[in-house]
């Protein structure tokens, strides 16, 4: 079937000119923002149809982030499994670990033509930190990174990388002092200090041009994928699968394909204990629509339409919204948006481990979970594409104290 | 005529500038909101600022972020908030109230709702602070049926197209952010202060509000020259925040605060008519 006869021929070319993606998307932040949105909207529109700047995007993604990045058939895993064949996109092999340096690679140049000497970030696991003072080290520039007091407790040695690459860590003791309120923190500084400042935002959420930006800069992930199945196997993959947070690298992954019907995508949310406790960070599979950071999207939130806190065992994937694009894709039915909780990824985490020496982030584990189940109830011949889009080092701590082991 | 517009008509009338003050609904609990609304007015405030809590204040500074929080504590929503404005509507039918907060409850409620019950409550116009001019079509359309004001923000770095647009669809007053920064921060540059309200007034008749970091006296007459109206928030919440469990120093507290900006109001040359 093609995109035309199933309504999906216009998603390649979201957002509108407002930042929409149908009702969800736009630019919903306070006035003393708008100028600096409107600045880099216009350095976005410029840059991104320049054939200088992307050059340079390209060379530093080649020599500096070390792409492209492998497209593995995991084989032993597929026989274990004993269905589909699972092929894994090899994000976690990128420089600092993971596809977040996809994007900080971007905005840094960005920031840089922009004349910005100094750069902001936001960060939950410290991944979108790390990968920040990365690139403001290696241009120079000044680098702040707001964490919420919680996480900083929870990833003391990605705090610990941050300071060693000379940026300033700020501790974020408000509200429920995880990733919502870090946002919220750098959001103020940005207001502060807006004339030289450049907000790196690490997923594709806040306000337009973020969303869109951010996927531009992820969508080298898919492009890659693409041209790598058709060399390394000849085909399209069948189902292509990711985890959710905010969404960038499933963004990253899925975008190329959008155009490509007959390719299936499965975004995978955080179900934490459970979806039906509550204590969870799925706002696609049990959320509803409603306003944050900067866009409409799906929020999780309580009946008063106040933010709730959200659970995962992965910091990354531990927010209670996400980005607008995957609203839209939920509601025209072009993804699927489901979760695997917190034991399943923790199975998957030591599954991969064991059988493909690939230790996996436990955000990356719960796609390599819903992957396993989905390549399970499919025949040989299909192939299920999984971007494995972090390493899982990071997490090493966090696995062992959840097992009762003390290293 | 509305509240708002008569009670700035009857100031310029007498040639004074207006003094509007904010706290947040519930804060530091429910049963204290509606006693502190009227000390305020008895202590010179013109127009009522009344903050609607919201989990992610992210225009707001650690002073009214914690206000946020501690009427949170209390799950203040905003049908309580309304509830707050009925109790107060029962003794003052003058008072304009204008409820300042961010998108997201209001639309978890319904704009429909929301806005019928406001204007039933007795609220005068809204201050949202996540909803620029171009997110605002639906939103101003069924404010203008329940006659409630869509108050707009503007700030050092809005641009003269940006400026008409939100003067174009304000109604009430407009609000000058006077600073690059969130509530309760320090203003650097009082000339930009007085270049931004020169080019507001080319576009528009409504009295201009400056907020956003006047907290005293010597604050108000530094900022204050140019504008119609001067608002006070982190100032007052502090002393909410100060005195939480002793109403009576509170009150005392923000008494001192009241009428040393009252005064410096009041001391400012008359505006040019």
């Amino acid at each position: 079937m093609n995109d035309t006869r199933r309504g999906w021929e216009h998603l390649a070319q979201m957002p509108d000119a407002k930042g929409h993606f149908g009702q969800y998307g736009g630019k919903y932040v306070s006035e003393t923002l708008m100028g600096a949105i409107s600045e880099l909207e216009s350095a976005y529109k410029h840059y991104l149809q320049e054939a200088e700047f992307l050059a340079e995007f390209d060379e530093d993604l080649k020599h500096y982030v070390g792409r492209p990045s492998p497209l593995y058939f995991a084989k032993r895993l597929t026989a274990q499994v004993g269905g589909a064949q699972i092929y894994l996109k090899r994000e976690d092999l990128n420089h600092t670990g993971a596809h977040k340096i996809n994007n900080t690679v971007g905005q840094a140049l960005l920031a840089k033509r922009m004349g910005k000497p100094r750069v902001i970030a936001e960060t939950g696991a410290g991944q979108h930190g790390v990968a920040s003072a990365t690139v403001a080290a290696r241009l120079g520039l000044q680098c702040t990174v707001y964490m919420g007091e919680e996480d900083i407790r929870r990833q003391a040695i990605n705090v610990y990388r941050m300071r060693l690459l000379g940026a300033e860590v700020v501790p974020v003791s408000s509200g429920s002092k995880t990733l919502k309120d870090a946002l919220n923190e750098a959001l103020r500084d940005w207001v502060t200090r807006v004339e030289e400042t450049f907000y790196i935002i690490g997923t594709v959420a806040g306000p337009h041009p973020y969303p869109a930006m951010v996927r531009d800069f992820q969508s080298i992930i898919g492009r890659e994928a693409k041209e790598q199945m058709l060399a390394q196997v000849g085909r399209l993959p069948d189902a292509l699968v990711a985890c959710v947070g905010g969404g960038s690298n499933s963004i990253g992954l899925f975008h190329p394909f959008v155009n490509d019907a007959d390719v299936e995508m499965y975004g995978v949310e955080a179900a934490g204990e459970g979806v039906s406790t509550g204590h969870h960070a799925a706002p696609l599979c049990a959320g509803s629509p409603g306003v944050l950071h900067g866009n409409r999207t799906y929020v999780m939130q309580d009946e008063d339409g106040q933010i709730i806190e959200t659970h995962s065992i992965s910091a990354g994937l531990d927010y209670p919204g996400v980005g607008p694009e995957h609203a839209y894709w939920k509601d025209m039915h072009r993804a699927q948006y489901v979760a695997v909780t917190d034991q399943e990824a923790l199975e998957a985490f030591h599954l991969l481990t064991r059988v493909e020496g690939i230790l996996p982030a436990l955000e990356s584990s719960h796609a390599i979970a819903y992957a396993t189940k989905l390549a399970a109830a499919r025949s040989k011949d299909e192939i299920v594409l999984v971007n494995l889009s972090g390493r899982g080092d990071k997490d090493v701590h966090t696995v062992a104290s959840l097992e009762g082991i003390e290293i | 005529m509305s509240r708002l517009d008569a009670r700035f008509a009857s100031l310029k009338e007498q040639g004074k500038r207006a003094f509007i003050t904010f706290i947040t609904a519930g804060d530091p609990e429910p049963k204290m909101t509606v006693s502190l609304l009227h000390h305020l007015v008895a202590e010179g405030a013109d127009v009522l600022e009344l903050g609607m809590p919201f989990s992610d204040p992210m225009a707001d500074g650690p002073v009214v972020q914690k206000a946020n929080e501690r009427a949170l504590a209390h799950h203040m929503g905003l049908s309580q908030v309304l509830q707050l404005v009925v109790q107060f509507r029962q003794q003052d039918k003058s008072t304009p109230i204008v409820l300042m907060g961010y998108l997201n409850p209001i639309e978890c409620m319904g704009f429909e709702k929301f806005a019928a019950q406001a204007n039933a409550a007795g609220v005068d116009g809204l201050i949202i602070v996540d909803m620029p001019p171009e997110e605002a079509d639906e939103v101003i359309q069924v404010f203008e049926e329940h006659d409630l004001a869509p108050v707009f923000l503007l700030a050092p770095t809005s641009s003269d197209a940006r400026i008409q647009r939100a003067c174009e669809l304000a109604k009430g007053f407009v609000y000058y952010v006077s600073l690059r920064g969130v509530t309760g921060a320090q203003v650097s540059d009082y000339q930009e202060i007085a270049d931004q309200v020169a080019k507001i007034r080319k576009h528009t008749s409504l009295p201009v509000g400056v907020g956003f970091g006047i907290r005293d006296g010597a604050t108000a007459t530094a900022m204050g020259r140019h504008a119609d109206a001067l608002v006070v928030g982190s100032a007052l919440v502090n002393c909410v925040e100060k005195y939480a469990t002793d109403p009576h120093t509170m009150k005392q507290a923000m008494s001192q605060v009241m009428r040393d900006i009252r005064a410096a109001i009041d001391g400012l040359p008359a505006l040019e008519k």
